[in-house]
């Protein structure tokens, strides 16, 4: 199949709280000093089942595709390291600051570019805003079925089945291909890119695609023209509530601690 | 005249308490001057008096029953109709499987945005302002809308239902709109229940990268087991093998809300936090009295774990 898979590059969210700082006049986040971003941790798991539905199928190719500053190449590099064959990055400065609408809308845009392909798949939600909205946008956008949150995925014919997470068990579908399915950490763990496949995916090709490559209007894209505004960016004030206990050693400490919960009925 | 319209959702056949309080904060919100309130539901119009009697004005039921299959593209035309019918600007849905896939489909199909998640709602110069939390928790992110209608999903439990009042009036009438059945629902099932859940467990014992040992996981099972609770595990733990990714607390893991979460060395990235900041009661226990996960908690200690989780196992073994 032709499979087109869609990576973001987002902050560690391994990153200490203490060094998660918003600069709230820009609405931005400030990157943590000395902290690599890294790839969504659900994108890995989307390269991973388009990988894994193209060795069953006995082969096909993969695109992925990001949008995101210079750096989210790295993000792409991680997919082909995976397996994939192709990137292309989607990089232009009107794209600072635009929403996870207009994101959808200029990813849409992309694939349409790329042309004809069989599956779109993409982690079921990006782990920075975790708003989760853009697989269904670009099947709105394209006029293809969604489906998501799979953790299982099966080419049947010219269609596809797949088991989805809900939030109290299990449902099984079944979409007509082209379709888009976001895919599930439940999926399973994605292959770790060797050293070999490292080496070899330094030399795929990554297109760089800017706004005007993919006709996107300029009334489409920058943070002016935002279909969600953002009218602040703060961290919340957490009021620690904390009792620390006390005590000469930790097995008095631990004794204490005991009976703080038992007060409390928590044990 | 504006107006909120809910998108309700049932449970076997009867309103699911969410709707309950998706109607709750549109109760606020027409006391705000969002104007008045509409139910949407897909199923019979009898649904429609336990939706009044929570502080519905109206109710709309979508009667089609290609609605039954749930899934979001035949929803749409549907809830659509019903915005038209009402008048509202404002669309509420949950932040749940349901609202999750339909809160996106619907907003693009009628170009405009959809807040997920919402946390805090209210009309502000007549227009709707939300707040929501990203960056795993880590940040709260307010939004306003460009375009209407301003659809929201709502976090569960963020609004409190109001009593249900038999004496509350106002009229049903249905819709018979769907869309078309591309993908097809070939069944359902309910998650299984044998042994003690993680997302179950009344108790939550789980260890982190801080352990630096992978055998300390018994300690932290034998604790847990005591405690008739089930054990978790960082994403850093899992990924170093140390304890299974099924175990796993976190934004790419297991959410939890247990009545009780001990956290054992256990820094509180929002990866992790992401998955048990909805727990009622922290216990940190942390060599480092800077760690994230001590300030969230009700209590910590601070101090090494190899020495106080045995000795806790200890004192409650003697309160038992």
């Amino acid at each position: 199949m032709n499979i087109i898979v869609c990576v973001k590059q987002i902050p560690d969210p391994e990153t200490p709280s203490s060094s998660f700082k918003v600069d709230e006049a820009a609405k931005k986040v400030i990157p943590a000093q000395g902290i690599a971003p890294v790839v969504n941790p659900f994108d890995p798991q989307a390269t991973e089942a388009a990988l894994r539905l193209n060795e069953a199928d006995g082969g096909g190719k993969v695109t992925v595709i990001s949008l995101g500053a210079e750096s989210a190449r790295d993000a792409i590099k991680h997919a082909l390291a995976m397996g994939a064959d192709e990137g292309v990055l989607l990089n232009d400065p009107s794209f600072d600051g635009i929403d996870n609408f207009q994101t959808a809308v200029a990813l849409a845009k992309a694939i349409q570019k790329v042309g004809e392909f069989d599956l779109i798949l993409m982690g079921r939600s990006a782990a920075d805003w975790d708003m989760g909205v853009v697989p269904s946008g670009v099947g709105q956008l394209l006029g293809v079925p969604v489906v998501s949150v799979a953790k299982a995925i099966e080419k049947n014919g010219g269609s596809v089945k797949v088991e989805r997470v809900l939030d109290d068990g299990f449902q099984t579908v079944e979409a007509p291909l082209p379709a888009i399915v976001s895919v599930s950490n439940e999926f399973g763990e994605p292959r770790y890119p060797q050293l070999r496949q490292i080496m070899l995916a330094a030399k795929k090709t990554v297109q760089i695609w800017s706004a005007a490559d993919i006709g996107l209007g300029a009334e489409e894209t920058g943070a002016a023209n935002r279909w969600l505004p953002l009218e602040a960016l703060y961290v919340p004030k957490v009021e620690s509530n904390v009792e620390i206990i006390e005590g000469d050693s930790p097995e008095e400490k631990a004794r204490n601690l005991a009976q703080k919960l038992r007060a409390a009925k928590l044990i | 005249m504006p107006g909120i319209l809910v998108v309700a959702e049932t449970a076997d056949g009867a309103i699911a308490p969410i709707s309950f309080e998706l109607l709750g904060a549109a109760r606020q919100l027409s006391a705000q001057g969002g104007g008045s309130v509409t139910a949407f539901v897909a199923g019979p119009e009898s649904l429609g008096a336990a939706l009044i009697s929570h502080g519905a004005d109206s109710v709309i039921a979508g009667t089609s029953a290609a609605l039954a299959s749930g899934t979001a593209e035949v929803l749409v035309p549907a809830v659509t109709a019903a915005i038209t019918q009402s008048g509202a600007d404002v669309v509420l849905l949950g932040q749940t499987s349901f609202g999750r896939d339909l809160g996106p489909a619907l907003a693009f199909s009628l170009k405009t945005a959809v807040a997920m998640d919402c946390v805090e709602l209210k009309i502000d110069g007549g227009r709707l302002r939300v707040t929501r939390g990203c960056y795993g928790g880590n940040a709260r992110a307010e939004h306003t809308w460009k375009a209407s209608p301003q659809v929201a999903t709502v976090k569960p439990k963020s609004f409190d239902a109001l009593e249900a009042d038999a004496g509350r009036s106002g009229s049903t009438s249905a819709i018979a709109d769907a869309g078309e059945a591309r993908v097809k629902v070939l069944g359902t099932s309910k998650a299984e229940t044998t042994g003690v859940r993680l997302e179950d467990a009344p108790v939550v014992v789980s260890g982190g990268r801080g352990l630096g040992d992978p055998g300390a996981f018994k300690m932290l099972e034998e604790l847990s087991g005591l405690l008739k609770g089930a054990t978790g595990a960082s994403r850093a733990a899992c990924d170093l093998g140390w304890y299974p990714p099924s175990q796993q607390v976190g934004l790419t893991g297991k959410t939890v809300s247990p009545g009780l979460y001990i956290a054992v060395a256990i820094s509180g990235a929002s990866q992790h936090m992401a998955g048990m900041a909805g727990s009622k009661a922290i216990v940190a226990i942390n060599k480092d009295g800077d760690a994230n996960m001590v300030k969230v908690s009700k209590f910590a200690i601070v101090d090494d774990y190899k020495k106080v989780v045995p000795a806790l196992i200890e004192e409650i073994k003697k309160l038992a």
